[in-house]
């Protein structure tokens, strides 16, 4: 066998008959769907008259690979979710991929088999998309774009707004936080000591439709995803000129995320998400949302962490385990890990 | 989880500062050396459960902030050694040096890693053995036993491109001259992970010169308060003296092993200290059998000392002078998105603390 065999070349994205053979080999074997297989220069999409939720996001991760998922499924789930926090029916994605000259062709192919499959647990479709290979060196093996478009019904138009947020009003989130930077920081980083942590990265667009099919409580929706709940929550709180308190001993943390953030002295609420949502609610519904995110099974975890206060406008303030309270800020850099 | 939870018990920590209101009748001035117990104390609230009476000031014990700006310049100007590669404990890249930071020269193109372990660092040097690999050892009697024991392994596999810029220090002289300075401090609480290594005699001279109690004390909330009421006891009833209340983990004689290796590869020389100056026999420097391993030796640079930048009052909060509020600098010029003086660059740093979790 060629040493170079399955390996992407230059002429993989240069529009002649190498390139047509990925999309048609590839590309399409997987997405396959009505639209993109007509492989026009644009999708033609059927219109209706909702309002439209358009978003785009950029996915650069290293490694590609990481426990609980890779940088496809993450594409994926990541604009699904932006779409499905705005309160929109995720329907149709494009994909775009930057690849390096020399990058594996059995892992493209793995990456895009599972954007398939997360494509289709999320019901969506990915209608089209392009390639682009770079020399060698000029990127760093594989980057990838998806952009997306969702129905958002009349009664959901204000999920994604923050409006209409009063002291009193809950927040609760589906499950365990900092999952996803942890994980990709255990497979990233030369640790000495093995982890167990695996990325929440997941499609959350049926779990928040329940939600807001089954009630009329939900305000406000976001996932924490850079920056993590405690970034979302400061922007959150700015927004509505309104505190926010949450509750050290509600907020819930895997043991192995716990144990990595205690080792290497970073906080919980700073770290990445990527199967998270963070919903405000009033508080007479919180209840029946919560349980309507317990019987989901990317929900079973879900806690109400918090509540909206009067006291310290813009402000996030932890109650800790111990009885004090403390300001939680936003993120500021990356965090850095302690030297003792 | 075990050896945390409990140690955070609300309870458990209601009932200490309830002793410690039982038991202080006095104005008394606690210093927390180290920068670890800082971080506890604003990351637990614990100032808010002690007596108005009782005040913690925050000491020299952050390794970062303590680092000169000429040892950060130093790393800098190897940088600009063909090939190099910097390796360094990752909450040093962003403390400014005089003109620059690691964080910006590794922006510009420079090989410089974070790792987590200084045998991270060896492995590289193999890994790359046409490549100068420096490592940054900072940190007290804590990770200078670790950079001791690579040196060691460096020489025994016989790694030729792996050097240390030693800024290394020591803790007791450091609390001498806070005492000769006369900082107005009633006790120390000592950080319990110097003397897992050193064991508690280093501060016989505290007690004995300067007629202050020393507590070495574990971390977490408990561990601190138990420390306070254990100084409170000391001072109310005038009998200062070493104790130890982290004894899970501190043995009085400390760890013998890690002990020869320190004074294995390191000797004492007068250091530099961010803010306090000059300190005689407080840092650790490379020994001459082990010479070929000292950045310093094998690659001379010439770094001019520059003063402290303006308006900075680091050195005052070092020290246990001032506040961070105090500071004119303070969530304005200087945050940690922009750091200016070292304090607000670690994650323990004084100023850091007080910025994340003012309240």
């Amino acid at each position: 066998m060629n040493k170079h065999e399955g390996k992407i070349l230059l002429s993989h994205g240069n529009g002649g008959r190498m390139m047509h053979d990925l999309i048609e080999n590839l590309f399409l074997k997987h997405f396959e769907n009505t639209i993109i297989n007509e492989q026009y220069d644009s999708a033609i999409l059927p219109a209706h008259a909702d309002e439209i939720a358009f978003t785009t996001d950029s996915f650069v991760i290293d490694p590609l690979f990481f426990p609980g998922g890779n940088i496809g499924k993450l594409a994926v789930c990541g604009t699904v979710n932006d779409l499905a926090v705005s309160g929109a029916v995720p329907q149709y994605i494009s994909v775009s991929f930057i690849l390096e000259e020399g990058f594996s062709m059995l892992e493209l192919e793995e990456i895009v088999k599972s954007m398939a499959k997360e494509a289709r647990y999320a019901q969506v479709a990915v209608v089209t998309g392009d390639t682009k290979v770079v020399n060698k060196g000029k990127c760093d093996k594989l980057f990838i774009n998806t952009s997306g478009i969702g129905r958002v019904g009349k009664k959901d138009q204000l999920v994604g707004k923050a409006q209409k947020i009063n002291p009193g009003d809950v927040i609760i989130i589906n499950g365990t936080i900092g999952d996803h930077g942890m994980a990709v920081m255990s497979a990233r980083e030369s640790f000495n000591f093995k982890t167990q942590v695996v990325s929440d990265c997941a499609s959350l667009n049926h779990l928040i439709r329940n939600i807001l099919d089954q009630s009329p409580g939900v305000k406000f929706m976001r996932d924490p995803t850079r920056g993590g709940v405690a970034t979302v929550l400061n922007e959150l709180s700015v927004k509505i000129n309104r505190g926010i308190e949450i509750s050290e001993q509600e907020l819930p943390v895997s043991k192995g995320v716990r144990a990595m953030c205690e080792i290497l002295g970073f906080e919980p609420l700073h770290i990445a998400n990527e199967g998270k949502a963070l919903v405000v609610s009033t508080v007479d519904e919180s209840e029946s949302i919560l349980r309507i995110m317990k019987d989901h099974p990317l929900g079973r975890n879900s806690a109400i962490i918090g509540t909206v206060v009067n006291d310290h406008p813009g402000k996030v303030v932890l109650k800790t385990v111990t009885g004090g309270r403390r300001i939680i800020d936003s993120l500021t850099g990356d965090p850095l890990p302690r030297i003792c | 989880m075990q050896y945390i939870d409990e140690y955070r018990n609300k309870k458990l920590v209601l009932a200490v500062a309830g002793e410690i209101r039982k038991v202080s009748t006095k104005e008394i001035t606690l210093m927390e050396v180290c920068g670890g117990h800082t971080m506890a104390i604003h990351r637990f609230g614990l100032q808010a459960v002690l007596p108005p009476n009782i005040h913690l000031l925050s000491g020299p014990g952050c390794p970062v902030c303590v680092s000169s700006q000429h040892f950060i310049d130093t790393a800098i100007a190897y940088c600009d050694i063909p090939d190099a590669i910097i390796t360094t404990y990752g909450d040093l890249i962003r403390v400014p040096g005089s003109i620059s930071s690691l964080e910006k020269e590794k922006a510009g193109g420079h090989d410089i890693r974070i790792v987590y372990s200084v045998l991270e660092a060896v492995e590289i040097a193999k890994n790359h053995p046409t490549k100068p690999v420096f490592f940054l050892g900072i940190g007290f009697e804590t990770t200078a036993p670790a950079t001791a024991a690579a040196i060691v392994q460096a020489k025994k596999e016989r790694i030729g491109n792996f050097f240390v810029l030693s800024a290394h220090k020591v803790m007791p002289p450091a609390l001498m001259a806070l005492i000769e300075d006369g900082v107005g401090i009633d006790g120390f609480i000592a950080p319990g992970h110097v003397s897992a290594i050193t064991g508690s005699a280093i501060y016989d001279d505290v007690v004995t010169s300067g007629r202050l109690g020393v507590v070495i004390s574990g971390f977490e909330p408990v561990d601190i308060l138990q420390s306070v009421l254990m100084l409170v006891n000391q001072y109310e009833y005038g009998n200062p003296k070493v104790e130890i209340q982290y004894r899970r983990i501190v043995h009085p004689q400390g760890n013998k092993i890690a002990q020869d290796l320190l004074s294995q590869v390191f000797e004492l020389k007068d250091d530099r200290w961010r803010g306090l100056g000059v300190i005689p026999d407080s840092g650790l420097k490379i020994r001459k059998d082990f010479c070929e391993f000292d950045a310093e030796n094998r690659f001379p640079v010439s770094v001019p000392e520059q003063a402290d930048p303006a308006g900075c009052i680091c050195g005052s909060i070092l020290r246990g002078l001032k506040t961070p509020n105090d500071c004119g600098l303070f969530g304005t010029t200087c945050t940690p998105s922009d750091p200016v003086g070292a304090c607000m660059v670690s994650a323990e740093g004084t100023c850091a603390t007080f910025y994340k979790y003012r309240s």
